[in-house]
């Protein structure tokens, strides 16, 4: 990532409640980070982070209420999406950004034909014909690889694999074009084979196309193989971002670097155990004060329990949130010299 | 489609068959006689028995009555001895039917509607009065409903006629009455089932296309949730065709009931039969339509190739 490419989405401190009767629950909290035009962004966390909140926040998905915004601002090519009527935000919605859910299997309507579903995306958009439309939807379901588009064009839901209906979804998110998708853990529900068949799609859409991608996950793997720039999301804060090499290589995060060591590898030697993260996430419904990593991390330290991390700027897109960073921290191996900090 | 018909077709048939092979049988063990005019001799009473063919086997009956059913014919009433049991049917079903209709129409319309406000406005004023409604309708008898409508609408303020049916003012109040259970479990149920429908993934991926809300609900919600309503239109219809006995009598409407209930009574075996199979064959056929209805709505249980 040598130059850098024109600001797509920018989130700017983003928090994000839901009312419940059990009180409020702070899904994201102060989240900020921006899209660049064509390159592909994760989003890792395990589940309960905040991960799916925040991406429906881009489109204002999420059911209101009981969720609200607390504050923030969200810009999509400078305009705020906050401040958007539900008829600009409806423009916005599949036809400039696009959005592929969890599960395929729940996330098609069941009595409507899959090819009607494509085409749906263009209702209300004023400029075509019917054909056209049908046109469109054809092609954008050879693109995403379903062979004999004509004949699943009537089909129903039903009649189709769960790797067949993720290609649909990724067929609706993307059949008006749009310049971001984001995908919500796409391949979670998918075998590996078909995971792998979905993921390298998406990196081929994105050479042809040009989309921008917000990739959700809780795989790191998956990150690996296909992001430039990741964002690690805990307790409903990012507690570190940048490039890829630089999560995966200079890790600055205890978080960030015990999802590292929960993961086999095939250099994994058979009876070494893999070393999980102890402990759960933290309540949302009453966050703690400080770092919310803290009650977790083998580095705690007291001011990590009572004071919220800043944020330690690494690189030029390296930055994190752990106090580990700071000045009179003990040297650890997330502590950078000041050299290699620039 | 065809088959799946086919199949639904014979199973009706059979229905039916061993329908009326039941109703034969019981109807025979139950006790008393048909002929108990008092003024009758012995001498009458044998040779009417003779006539209706009593005195034979009860087998032999059995496949005579089955021979005159596979031609449509019900035979004569052993009560209203002058008329067949088809011509008491042909000048009582056209009531029967006009006000069953008007229920059924009154209830699923009101029902669906209702059950989609309820559901869109959750938790505000207009779903209360929805629950409020489907509460009343499920706890209230219909004959008491009956009476209530008669004694407010007709006598409190005389707005409309207490009985008979004599054209449109007519048939309002007993229609109501008669609906107003269905209408309510009818809204109950699409109530229920629309904000189960709501929390679907697919409706945030229609959302997520940049659809207006009245699509949505249109296109996506109302499809899906009015399965479980279908579901129950079978029994529904069974449930208003009852009820058209009790409403019947309470407003003096000449309908098919009367008979039916009078039938049993009086050990009319012929009109009972003839009662029995009429009602089945529309329950049966409603229940046939419903199915394929469903088959028609929901592309999953559609079975085989179009």
């Amino acid at each position: 990532m040598a130059e850098k490419r024109e600001t797509l989405l920018e989130l700017k401190n983003v928090v994000y409640s839901f009312k419940t009767y059990g009180g409020e629950v702070k899904a994201v909290r102060d989240v900020s980070f921006d899209v660049r035009a064509g390159e592909v962004l994760g989003i890792v966390g395990e589940s309960g982070c905040g991960k799916s909140v925040t991406a429906q926040c881009i489109l204002r998905l999420n059911p209101e209420p009981p969720g609200f915004f607390e504050g923030g601002e969200i810009f999509y090519k400078g305009k705020d999406i906050l401040k958007m009527s539900n008829k600009e935000i409806r423009k916005i919605r599949g036809g400039e950004i696009g959005f592929v859910f969890q599960d395929p299997m729940t996330s098609l309507n069941p009595t409507m034909k899959v090819g009607k579903q494509i085409m749906e995306v263009f209702v209300g958009r004023e400029g075509y014909t019917k054909e056209e439309v049908k046109q469109k939807a054809l092609e954008i379901m050879k693109l995403v690889g379903i062979s004999d588009s004509e004949k699943r064009f009537n089909q129903y839901p039903h009649e189709l694999s769960g790797g067949m209906k993720q290609r649909i979804m990724i067929a609706i998110a993307l059949v008006s074009r749009p310049s971001l998708i984001i995908c919500d853990e796409p391949t979670t529900s998918l075998d590996v084979t078909i995971e792998a068949q979905i993921l390298e799609l998406l990196l081929e859409l994105r050479e042809k196309l040009g989309t921008s991608i917000i990739m959700i996950t809780h795989d790191l793997g998956v990150i690996a193989k296909i992001c430039d720039r990741v964002v690690v999301m805990y307790g409903g804060k990012i507690v570190e971002k940048g490039t890829v090499r630089e999560i995966y290589y200079k890790t600055a995060h205890p978080y960030t670097d015990g999802l590292m060591h929960s993961i086999a590898r095939l250099e994994t030697n058979r009876g070494e155990k893999l070393s999980p993260i102890e402990g759960t996430p933290p309540d949302l419904f009453a966050p703690p004060i400080g770092c919310p990593f803290a009650a977790r991390c083998d580095y705690c330290m007291d001011v990590c329990n009572q004071y919220p991390p800043e944020e330690y700027q690494l690189s030029d897109e390296h930055t994190t949130r752990c106090w580990l960073h700071h000045e009179n921290a003990p040297a650890t191996k997330f502590k950078r010299t000041k050299g290699e900090a620039k | 489609m065809t088959k799946y018909v086919i199949k639904r077709v014979i199973a009706a048939i059979l229905t039916l068959w061993a329908l009326v092979t039941i109703v034969f049988f019981l109807s025979r063990l139950m006790p008393g006689e048909p002929f108990t005019n008092p003024k009758l001799t012995p001498q009458v009473i044998e040779n009417m028995n003779k006539y209706y063919g009593f005195d034979k086997p009860l087998i032999v009956q059995y496949f005579q009555y089955m021979g005159n059913l596979l031609h449509g014919n019900f035979g004569y009433s052993m009560k209203y001895t002058n008329k067949t049991v088809n011509y008491i049917i042909g000048q009582t079903f056209p009531f029967s039917a006009d006000l069953g209709i008007r229920a059924l129409t009154l209830a699923i319309s009101f029902g669906l509607v209702l059950g989609i406000l309820a559901a869109r406005k959750r938790g505000t004023k207009i779903d209360f009065f929805c629950v409020l409604i489907a509460i009343i309708g499920t706890s209230i008898p219909d004959f008491i409903m009956g009476a209530l409508l008669q004694y407010f609408f007709g006598i409190k303020w005389g707005l409309l006629p207490v009985a008979l049916y004599k054209g449109f003012k007519y048939t309002i109040l007993p229609a109501t009455a008669l609906a107003f259970y269905t209408l309510a479990s009818v809204s109950r149920i699409m109530r229920a089932s629309m904000l189960e429908v709501t929390s679907q993934d697919y409706i945030k991926t229609a959302r997520s296309k940049g659809l207006s809300e009245a699509r949505i609900t249109i296109r996506h919600q109302i499809r899906n949730a009015i399965m479980p309503v279908m579901t129950i239109l079978g029994p529904t219809v069974a449930a208003v065709l009852t009820g058209t006995f009790v409403i019947e009598a309470i407003f003096a409407i000449p309908g098919m009931g009367k008979y039916y209930v009078e039938s049993v009574n009086n050990n009319d075996y012929s009109m009972i039969l003839g009662m029995t199979m009429f009602y089945g064959i529309f329950l049966v056929t409603a229940n046939l339509i419903v199915d394929i209805l469903y088959g028609v709505a929901d592309p999953r249980v559609r079975i085989g190739k179009k």
